[in-house]
């Protein structure tokens, strides 16, 4: 470790080359198998009764006579056994919430399953759960978190004394700065709850295999080793009584990073009904069922020196984590993060943050791509731009005041995160340069001809990621990782199967962990497969979230290939009669000066002609697992400047990007094409939590969204064309200097379309601070004023 | 969510299917491109026990001009619309404002006649055909019947439209040589729904001065004459005229509907 590979020329196919996904054939061409493509002899379909009330008591479910065997209840379940899900953070004063995996004489969120209809077709399904009569004796409801924590709230769980999760206190030593600091700004800063949309709804088969004796779950996940551990829990079954398998998913971002209770019932009906069943997520499902993520509310204050110098940043944050402790991140992740991180890639020396994690009415909250990121850094990003108004100063230059340099690389910031490497200052430096700044500003000066407002904001942030053993035990979230695992084995014709157990939901790991393999063995590409996301057929991992996956299970599949060559290099010295010093393996083929063996004939002699090796020859032979963490535990950081120029429609409220730069530092790219994409899609969904999503409650918890016409997501035409500029500082403490970026595309878009659109408004001396600026929220501030002028 | 069971009919002739949406034993209900009625059954909105398809209907695809009006069959779809193998006597209404509908896919099926039945206040034709002025004819069991959009049009998803009865066709007159026309629609994302549309036709020689504020919470408001003309179509004026009316729910609502029309208005000016 620490070293740094000269990998990354981007020549042939190993590591940084932009090759071509080996998954894009199958993907494409519609040929991937997805849960909703599998058909099992006998199988049936699940729909479920869910609630249409926010908080009730159950005071009866009727049972039509002619679908009794065909609609099942907790109290069934409960009966069979099983047990409600409890994801307990670690961290001290969290209050544990149960959730069953059909309500348990109470429902706390609207679209909760009740009951689970059982059919030969999903329309027959359905038509059973409308003839199931549930008796809600309706609650009062916690719909908004600031009223949750309020005195004589209605509790969502009754033996509470209260609706927070957990209370933390980051840091303290503000009040002397407080009473000093020349420059002081305020901010109450939102974000609105959404939903991740990913194209691919959550399903799942569940059967028992009578053959092997195990209950085989099929589930759209991006954790299968979690997921087994957390039904092995509910169901009381033995791990080894379980394989869960992902086939193709199609997409994740969080919502399929978690142990659904739909999976228990599905489960649970399939060894009862000694049957396969289905259940398949549908759109309005999805929408209503999992509006569970990004709700953060801050009231934060900046305190910095006459030239923007930050001096302190003092917040109190609440997260609406829903009902329920979701498992295995339980619901303090999100607020934990926010305690931790709020400071960002910024170098101040006085801070405090409390954090509230709310319980209220709506569903829980899961981790969605950026977590907490994307909410900490609107509210931050928003606070360097309102110190830079206070002081008179380009955003720009408060950045670069601010951001930790270069030469202070590794550093451990106010709340002792360990920033690896980097050249923060300089990704704005280019961002600036690449946005072409002054010629925006010189167009803000002349005007438009249509009356539109020309505004250019920044953001920067630096993103944690692959957490180590460490960071996850401090978070309190009972599922911490330690050594990731990965297997190699050389195929008897010389061909290389990798097994992880993280699985890609597309990550395209299929092509980029064949290139690290690559990369180490110079097996080509087309020969090296990769049997991922499957208990049955893989090291356990703790799966696919984070931006781990490269660091860690590439970094393992780099370690396990290292061995493998290491015995392949000895193997062939042997056959070629050669000593071992000076032998290399080098293009797939062991070389001793002018000779060589190829290592589809050193696989041949290990497997099929074994009377040829070497006396003393590794008995563990052309099968490696190998275990793998980074030099640091603290996690990789990368990180980015987006820039972005819009024009605000004032007369309308309506915003149209005009142009997007990101400048962001992966560390090595294994493949930056794939790198590219992750920022685009990443890009996609931060202008969709900037512009458009929110799914809206009323007073009764009721979503107001429940179709697409409602909850707006960006589609071709909204989604910006990005200018992507790498650097590439490689970590110091990974394999071949990666770093994880997978979600870092999603972090910085909100705060830097907000900044943008308050520099446009600022001859209005408007300013929006919550998310999504949608047009009614523009014209309403603007009114406001206008009112108030 | 799967639609509940429901028997599906196609006839082939309008007799065959006012027959069949003359019977009383059954909930029943016509369907043409379904691009709305098709998202209502899947969420269960809809649960009629037969559909009667009136898209074989030879009669109801037609396009031709009859003296100085087109007339529409109501199976039409928004995209022969756009693509415009028809003399357009609208000087290019129709095509331009079929291409903004939604999106291709959704034009490709969706029908003129469909988005009138359905009545859904943001529809482009409900606005559009109201400023030019078009009849719908209506068949049913008493015959055919034929009413200005302005009486077409009752409310949020609310037609005259009666049990049995279906949009047979729209005729819309020609506009003359000097005609002028604006359409703005404001909306969140490409193709989708409008949160206001203003719709403006001016034509001299036929003595028209037509404004339409659409996308409100009730049937299009129209603002027939010289009036909003001899005020300078000011934003001032153009709010006082929508005040009170299905467009000003509240301050913001009334902004953008009176941005909408003025920016139709402009169209026409300029």
């Amino acid at each position: 470790m620490g070293e740094v590979s000269t990998a990354g020329s981007g020549a042939g196919s190993g590591v940084g080359a932009r090759v071509r996904r080996k998954e894009d054939d199958r993907l494409l061409r519609g040929r991937g198998r997805f849960v909703g493509d599998i058909a099992l002899v006998g199988m049936k379909e699940l729909a479920f009764v869910r609630s249409p009330v926010a908080h009730a008591t159950i005071t009866g479910i009727e049972i039509p006579e002619e679908h009794r065997g065909a609609v099942f209840t907790w109290a069934d379940l409960a009966a069979g056994g099983v047990k409600p899900i409890r994801a307990v953070s670690g961290l001290p004063g969290f209050k544990v919430s149960e959730q069953p995996a059909l309500a348990d004489g109470k429902v706390r969120f609207v679209g909760e399953p009740v009951a689970v209809c059982v059919a030969a077709t999903r329309a027959e399904a359905e038509d059973i759960a409308a003839s199931v009569f549930v008796d809600y004796a309706e609650l009062p409801v916690n719909s908004d978190m600031l009223e949750a924590v309020k005195p004589g709230a209605p509790k969502v769980h009754d033996h509470w004394p209260d609706n927070v999760f957990l209370e933390t206190n980051v840091g303290g030593n503000i009040a002397e700065i407080a009473a000093t600091a020349p420059v002081k700004v305020s901010r109450t800063i939102r974000t609105a709850r959404q939903c991740m949309v990913p194209l691919e709804g959550k399903g799942v088969v569940a059967h028992w295999d009578r053959h092997v004796e195990q209950l085989v779950l099929t589930t759209s996940t991006q954790m299968p080793h979690i997921v087994r551990a957390g039904l092995s829990e509910c169901l009381d079954l033995d791990q080894g009584l379980i394989r869960v398998v992902a086939p193709d998913v199609g997409g994740g971002f969080g919502w399929k990073g978690l142990l659904q209770p739909e999976e228990i019932v599905a489960a649970w009906i399939a060894m009862r009904l000694d049957r396969p069943v289905r259940w398949t997520e549908d759109r309005r499902e999805h929408l209503v069922a999992a509006a569970n993520a990004r709700e953060h509310h801050y009231e934060i204050t900046a305190y910095a020196d006459a030239r923007g110098r930050l001096l302190g940043i003092e917040a109190d944050a609440w997260v609406d984590a829903g009902a329920y402790s979701v498992y295995p991140f339980s619901a303090c992740l999100e607020a934990a993060q926010v305690g931790s991180i709020l400071p960002g890639p910024y170098d101040f020396a006085h801070y405090r943050c409390r954090t509230f994690s709310v319980c209220t009415n709506k569903p829980p909250i899961v981790p969605y791509r950026g977590v907490a990121r994307t909410g900490v850094c609107f509210a931050m990003e928003q606070m360097i731009d309102a110190v830079a108004d206070a002081v008179g100063r380009e955003p720009w230059q408060v950045r670069l005041e601010n951001l930790v340099p270069p030469e202070k690389m590794p550093f451990d910031n106010v709340t002792k995160k360990h920033f690896d490497s980097g050249d923060y200052p300089e990704s704005v430096r280019r961002a600036v340069a690449a946005i072409e700044l002054d010629g925006w500003r010189a167009r803000q000066k002349s005007g438009e001809a249509d009356g539109r407002l020309i505004g250019v904001g920044f953001a920067t942030y630096c993103e944690q990621s692959a957490h180590g053993t460490a960071v996850y035990h401090g978070w309190g979230i009972p599922m911490v990782p330690g050594h990731e695992q990965a297997q190699a084995r050389i195929t008897p014709d010389g061909g290389l199967e990798l097994r992880v157990g993280v699985q890609s939901h597309g990550q395209s790991m299929e092509t980029t962990f064949a290139q690290v393999a690559h990369e180490v063995l110079g097996i080509p590409l087309e020969k090296i497969k990769l049997v991922h996301g499957d208990t049955g057929l893989t090291p356990y991992s703790t799966g696919t979230w984070g931006s781990r996956s490269m660091v860690m299970a590439g970094g393992a599949v780099a370690t396990a290939c290292r061995t493998l060559a290491e015995r392949l290099r000895r193997i062939g010295a042997h056959l070629m009669q050669a000593g071992p010093d000076g032998v290399v393996l080098d293009g797939g083929s062991v070389k001793a000066g002018a000779a060589a063996v190829t290592i589809r004939e050193i696989a041949h002699t290990w497997y099929r002609a074994p009377q040829l090796l070497p006396a003393d020859v590794d008995r563990g032979g052309l099968e490696v697992t190998a275990g793998y963490k980074p030099g640091s535990d603290h996690g990789t950081f990368s990180y980015a400047t987006h820039a972005v120029a819009l024009a605000v429609d004032p007369e309308i409220g309506q915003v149209e990007i005009l142009d997007y730069v990101v400048v962001e530092d992966a560390g090595t790219m294994v493949n930056p094409m794939v790198v590219d994409g992750q920022i685009y899609g990443g890009v996609a969904q931060g202008v969709g939590t900037a512009l458009y999503e929110r799914m809206p409650y009323d007073a009764e918890g009721q979503p107001l969204a429940s179709t697409f016409a409602d909850y707006l997501i960006p589609g071709f035409t909204e989604v910006p064309h990005v200018r992507i500029i790498h650097m590439l500082t490689p970590s110091p403490y990974t394999e071949f200097g990666v770093k994880g970026i997978g979600e870092g595309g999603a972090i910085a878009p909100p705060a830097a379309i907000c900044n943008a659109i308050n520099d446009a408004l600022k001859p209005l001396g408007v300013i929006v601070t919550n998310a999504p600026m949608t047009p009614e929220a523009i014209l309403g501030a603007i009114a406001e004023t206008r009112g108030a002028a | 969510m799967k639609a509940v069971d429901f028997d599906y009919a196609q006839p082939a002739t309008l007799d065959a299917a006012l027959e069949l949406l003359a019977r009383e034993d059954v909930m029943v209900r016509p369907v043409a491109g379904s691009q709305s009625l098709g998202p209502m059954l899947n969420l269960r909105l809809a649960q009629p026990e037969l559909l009667v398809d009136i898209t074989r209907i030879a009669e109801l695809r037609t396009i031709r001009q009859e003296g100085d009006r087109l007339v529409i069959g109501a199976c039409v779809t928004h995209a022969r619309l756009e693509d415009g193998d028809y003399p357009d006597v609208t000087r290019g209404v129709l095509p331009s404002v079929a291409a903004v509908i939604a999106y291709r896919a959704v034009r490709n099926r969706g029908t003129i006649g469909g988005s009138l039945a359905h009545a859904d206040p943001a529809a482009d034709w409900v606005n559009v055909l109201t400023a030019l002025g078009a009849d719908v004819v209506i068949a049913g069991p008493g015959g055919r019947r034929s009413v200005p959009m302005t009486d077409f049009i009752l409310g949020v998803f609310e037609t005259a439209l009666q049990p049995g009865e279906i949009v047979a066709e729209i005729q819309v007159p020609a506009l003359s040589d000097r005609a002028r026309w604006g359409y703005y629609k404001v909306c969140r994302k490409t193709g989708e729904f409008s949160h206001a549309t203003g719709a403006v036709l001016v034509d001299p020689a036929r003595g028209v001065q037509r404004c339409v504020a659409g996308a409100t919470s009730g049937k299009p408001v129209v603002i027939d004459g010289p009036a909003l003309f001899a005020d300078g179509c000011t934003e001032a004026a153009l709010a006082a005229h929508l005040d009170g009316s299905p467009a000003a729910d509240d301050p913001i609502a009334l902004r953008t509907h009176t941005v909408a029309l003025k920016r139709a208005i402009a169209q026409v000016m300029s």
